[in-house]
């Protein structure tokens, strides 16, 4: 089947955002697809909101740049702004609740709002919030399988902080496990 | 040059993929200062190389990091070094004496929006700077653009061997956001570059031979016009070297020329006027010089239009001029700065070009 995925991820810098969406593009990578990673790496960054776009395809990448998305994964108020309208319909729109007030209006998408960081203070380590969005990103969508995802840590975050690996394949697993009640609502 | 790759696939930046290519093309040495966006080419180096095999040296400033070059390639070592838009100007004095010493060496600039300090994204700005001297002097480089990781690695390979085949700076001219972007890339191996015999070095004297004296200065105007015919008797061979990629040529009503990323978002456009029904081809030239002047005359020749989009206010579009010389109208689309147009922009420019002119689907 043909697969053509571009997502976004944007927020404050810290959110793990750039992490996320190399995980997500060393997963698309795992199963043998075509993959880009665009960071952010202009004034954008320096001033504390980051974005990057993954592109995840059965066929060779064109242009490494997107305008329009599948979806977003937008975790602060500056990003629900900039990116809300640039989701194409019948896309899907994950945010984060604690940090947005103004949610997107619009009906042809599909808005679930995480309360992330609340669940990975829970869980006692508030890094892994971004993992958990991720979980109900990979739970919602067919973009690749959470096998491929729990891989590609390992290929991604260095070998000094894979004691991390764990709490951050649990975090996954809550995120998949959140959004999979949200969908049974 | 036989390329042979790794087996494994790997997902690196741009930049990272240069910089463990130019390990893998076993340079003796790279002389860099930061700049962004190419900054993590001096970094993965200082990190990554092993500093039995030569040098890796943050210099005081680019002028420093050039003139460092200069010297080491004059020993007969393979040197490079890599900036950004800003960092190549001030690197320009120092390329035009490499140019007339006939030294060759590697040059990268991973550009950005200017002019001036400018922005840190992508531009295509500096191709005047690039394909037509930059420096004082009637001097060539060779200038590769990369499209993808994978040509980011493979051209370190190919832009070295051409420099010492030719005994020229040679330069990859790229973009930030192919310098920042990951993608698949399967790195060629070590050993694929053969190593040359430089037999013109200044290296001392030896007592069985001559000393090798490197000049780019004379007393003499005949001297130096004597050098000037060399290097043009040079750059009239270098024309052999001409590279670029056709796409979805036959048939085509409309031809895009474009290179770097440029080309990358019109194969975009392409996809999206493919289901209107026109058809248009497109022309990617891979060496910026020699330029494919040639092959564009031909193509402009069978088609009704040529579009030229670049991120800058139209440089290249003067060489395409020049080859079409009149055969069929050339259009312009860019954006500066640092500014890069959407597929959709390129597909509106394309179908105004079908009106204007009524091009028949």
């Amino acid at each position: 089947m043909d697969k053509d995925h571009e997502i976004i991820f944007a927020g404050f810098g810290g959110q793990g955002i750039l992490s996320m969406g190399k995980i997500l593009a060393y997963a698309g990578l795992e199963e043998g697809y075509e993959v880009c990673w665009l960071p952010s790496y202009g004034p954008e960054m320096r001033g504390g909101t980051a974005n990057c776009s993954v592109i995840i395809s059965s066929k060779k990448i064109s242009s490494p740049i997107s305008t329009n998305y599948d979806c977003g994964i937008l975790l602060n108020q500056p990003s629900m702004d900039k990116f809300e309208s640039k989701i194409k319909p019948g896309g899907i729109l994950l945010y984060e609740t604690a940090e947005i007030i103004k949610v997107s209006e619009r009906d042809d998408i599909n808005i679930l709002g995480l309360s992330a960081f609340e669940e990975a203070q829970k869980m006692e380590v508030k890094q892994v919030a971004n993992m958990i969005i991720l979980g109900a990103l990979i739970n919602n969508t067919c973009i690749v399988k959470i096998d491929s995802v729990l891989k590609a840590l390992e290929d991604v975050l260095p070998q000094r902080h894979h004691h991390l690996i764990p709490i951050n394949k649990k975090a996954l697993l809550k995120g998949m496990e959140i959004a999979e009640k949200e969908v049974l609502n | 040059m036989n390329m042979s790759y790794d087996k494994n696939v790997r997902l690196m930046k741009g930049n990272e993929a240069l910089a463990e290519a130019a390990i893998r093309a076993e340079i003796d040495g790279y002389f860099g200062y930061p700049i962004t966006p190419q900054s993590e080419i001096l970094e993965y180096l200082s990190k990554n190389f092993n500093e039995e095999d030569g040098v890796v040296l943050q210099a005081e400033s680019e002028i420093a990091a050039i003139n460092m070059v200069f010297g080491a390639a004059g020993s007969g070592k393979r040197v490079m070094t890599s900036t950004s838009s800003p960092g190549m100007s001030l690197m320009l004095e120092g390329v035009s004496y490499i140019a007339a010493a006939q030294l060759p060496c590697l040059l990268v600039n991973i550009s950005r929006g200017g002019p001036g300090l400018g922005t840190i994204q992508p531009s295509q700005a500096d191709y005047f700077q690039s394909t037509k001297g930059g420096g004082h002097g009637d001097y060539r480089l060779i200038v590769l653009a990369p499209n993808s990781v994978q040509e980011m690695a493979d051209f370190v390979f190919d832009a070295i061997y051409l420099a010492e085949k030719y005994r020229n700076p040679a330069l990859i001219l790229s973009d930030g956001t192919l310098g920042q972007m990951m993608e698949k890339v399967r790195l060629p191996e070590k050993g694929s570059l053969p190593k040359f015999i430089p037999d013109w070095a200044a290296k001392g004297k030896r007592k069985d031979k001559e000393r090798n004296i490197i000049l780019t200065s004379a007393v003499d105007p005949a001297v130096m016009e004597n050098l000037n015919k060399e290097l043009q008797k040079k750059y009239a061979l270098l024309q052999s070297e001409v590279r670029y990629e056709l796409n979805e040529i036959e048939d085509a009503q409309i031809l895009i020329v474009a290179f770097g990323l440029s080309a990358r978002i019109c194969n975009k456009a392409q996809e999206i006027v493919k289901e209107k029904g026109v058809s248009v081809g497109l022309l990617r030239p891979i060496t910026l010089y020699p330029f494919p002047s040639d092959t564009i005359t031909k193509l402009s020749k069978k088609v009704q239009a040529i579009l030229v989009v670049e991120l800058n206010a139209g440089q290249m579009v003067e060489d395409v001029k020049l080859a079409v010389n009149g055969n069929c109208p050339v259009h312009f689309y860019g954006r500066m700065g640092g500014e890069l147009p959407t597929p959709e922009e390129i597909y509106f420019e394309l179908k105004k070009i079908i009106d204007e002119q009524s091009i028949e689907k």
